[in-house]
């Protein structure tokens, strides 16, 4: 392998070098509160790691981002641009859906349970948005998906269902499909809580290749190891607010508030 | 009966640990289940008993009369009738029914609405009494106009003038269309949620997703039931005499059996064919269902690795 990183990160145009911003972000199911109030940043090419209870609201806080839930109150924005909205003298109006279509194509999301398209095969599944949403020519579209699927190792399953592929191979095809779509900014949702303890590592593997690339990415995850190891920032949710935010080693090695060192306690 | 001693096969998925080699087959006396042995003879026995005397003592089955209208022209005709209402109808059914599904699963309330509504007008009747209605369509609206409402009219026609065939084919389709509606919405519904997540989230829209992601998946739940649906059409279309269309399977063998009083083998004449149509239709969704079942683990794929679950030595 290469000293050149493995996958090709989005280059830097604009100036501001904020990525994601989310400005007391609120979201309610009824008048259950799940997120109470969110404010952070994150940089470009910064990687994030959301750890928490469950039920902290880690998972919508990152559904949110991608617009597949609906914010109740707040602002949220993904590289400047607000997230589900249009603003226009003050005035905020819903998106239509192939407007919020365009914005997701640019975040690529990876699912606790994998959500691959069970009726098409590996190479399928990677190709398929490329063609369909970016309008990509198959060939080209192929060329690529492939060389994604080899270099997430799966070089040799391209025509194999995700019926036969185990836990950790069909995360990382789940991968490999996101990427294909060029997205500047990745969301991990829990990506290895699905999987047995002996396949955690070779996605963990793939992410943190990905990390070292300079992609921009917001994890969820249990993972301690992994968020000590590669995180750039260390937030820890609980009950909807951001609790704590710092250095990952330092967080978790000395966390300031009460409610953190209780968690940590718990679970390393 | 000689008992075999069982073979079980102990090669199982895995393959055996490297040049290992494996235990022998279990050899052991296969249970015998006597008792049903005994009940599946006399069943048998019974049926058998039954067909001989059906071949027999039963001259009003009249096989004679029966082989000499089997291939009769008029009931081939009619039999080709029957299938057109059939495949008309369905056509009606699945299009109209895939438009009620998704106004059903449709955050609009009002599309919600409609479909309700036509789903407790066309379930809660009976076909028969629709189809009887149809026949008198004329008398209620005796000609049909498209335009818009209280504005003007771009075309129209008189109820009178349309064929009784397609008449029929209204009536079965649009009844149906409420069967299939709910045979869709299930299989809408299950396709798992994470799966229109994942299409969203790679940016598809949502037409792309129904497109590409959810019908496909849905139609291994949709197909067994629309085989089904379609082969309870075919038997349905009998029913068309209410409108009244007396030229499909059924009604032709009657009019054919009135002159020379013999309904009897005539209905058996009716019966083959289908029962013809319907051993076809089997045979089709057979491999409809074959095809739909890609990924889904029941297929059979052969899989890179499927030559070493084999340990042959």
């Amino acid at each position: 392998m290469s000293a050149e990183s493995l996958f090709t990160a989005p280059i830097s145009l604009s100036g501001d070098d904020v990525m994601v911003r989310a400005e007391g972000v609120v979201k309610k199911f009824g008048h259950n509160v799940v997120l109470r109030d969110i404010s952070l940043e994150v940089k470009r090419g910064e990687v994030m790691c959301l750890i928490g209870p469950s039920g902290s609201g880690k998972s919508t806080f990152l559904r949110c981002i991608n617009h597949l839930e609906v914010l109740s109150g707040g602002r949220l924005s993904v590289e400047g641009r607000l997230i589900g909205y249009r603003e226009k003298n003050g005035v905020l109006y819903e998106m239509k859906p192939n407007e919020a279509a365009a914005q997701r194509r640019d975040i690529g999301m990876v699912f606790q349970r994998f959500n691959l398209f069970p009726h098409m095969t590996a190479l399928e599944n990677v190709i398929e948005a490329p063609i369909q949403v970016k309008k990509l020519p198959k060939a080209e579209a192929i060329e690529r998906g492939k060389e994604l699927l080899d270099r997430v190792g799966l070089g040799d399953k391209f025509d194999s269902y995700p019926a036969h592929l185990s836990g950790g191979q069909q995360q990382r095809v789940a991968i490999a499909r996101a990427l294909a779509m060029n997205p500047s900014l990745m969301l991990f949702d829990e990506p290895t809580s699905a999987l047995d303890p002996e396949l955690v590592g070779e996605v963990l593997d793939v992410m943190k290749e990905l990390a070292k690339s300079g992609m921009t990415m917001i994890v969820v995850t249990h993972e301690m190891g992994f968020a000590r190891e590669v995180a750039d920032t260390l937030v820890f949710m609980d009950a909807g607010v951001v609790v704590e935010t710092g250095d990952p080693k330092e967080v978790l090695a000395n966390p300031q508030r009460n409610r953190t060192k209780a968690f940590l306690s718990k679970v390393l | 009966m000689a008992t075999k001693p069982s073979t079980q096969k102990a090669s199982g998925t895995n393959p055996a640990p490297s040049g290992s080699p494996l235990a022998p087959p279990i050899k052991a006396v296969k249970l015998r289940h006597p008792i049903r042995w005994v009940v599946a003879g006399v069943i048998v026995l019974y049926f058998a008993s039954f067909v001989w005397d059906a071949a027999v003592n039963r001259p009003v089955y009249d096989w004679e009369t029966f082989g000499k209208y089997i291939f009769d022209k008029r009931i081939s005709e009619a039999a080709l009738v029957t299938l057109e209402l059939t495949v008309c109808s369905m056509v009606i059914a699945i299009v109209l029914g895939i438009a009620l599904a998704v106004m059903r699963l449709s955050p609009n309330p009002v599309f919600q609405g409609i479909s309700w509504f036509y789903l407790w007008v066309f379930r809660g009747t009976p076909v028969y009494v629709q189809l009887v209605f149809w026949g008198l369509i004329a008398a209620i609206y005796p000609t049909f106009t498209l335009g818009i409402p209280f504005g003007p009219q771009w075309f129209s026609v008189a109820a009178a003038d349309v064929p009784v065939f397609w008449i029929a084919v209204v009536g079965l389709g649009l009844n149906e269309a409420a069967y299939m509606a709910e045979v869709v919405r299930a299989g809408i519904l299950s396709v798992d949620s994470g799966q229109s997540e994942a299409a969203r989230a790679l940016g598809m829209s949502w037409s792309q997703s129904m497109r590409r992601i959810i019908i496909p998946q849905s139609m291994r739940i949709i197909i067994p039931p629309t085989g089904n649906e379609v082969i309870s059409m075919l038997k349905t279309t009998s029913l068309v005499a209410a409108v009244p269309f007396s030229l499909d399977l059924y009604m032709r063998a009657r009019d054919i059996a009135g002159p020379i009083f013999r309904p009897i083998p005539l209905l058996l004449v009716a019966s083959s064919w289908y029962l013809l149509f319907t051993s076809i239709l089997m045979v089709g969704q057979y491999y409809l269902e074959k095809r739909y079942a890609r990924g889904t683990g029941f297929e059979r794929v052969k899989a890179p690795n499927e030559s070493t679950t084999e340990v042959t030595k």
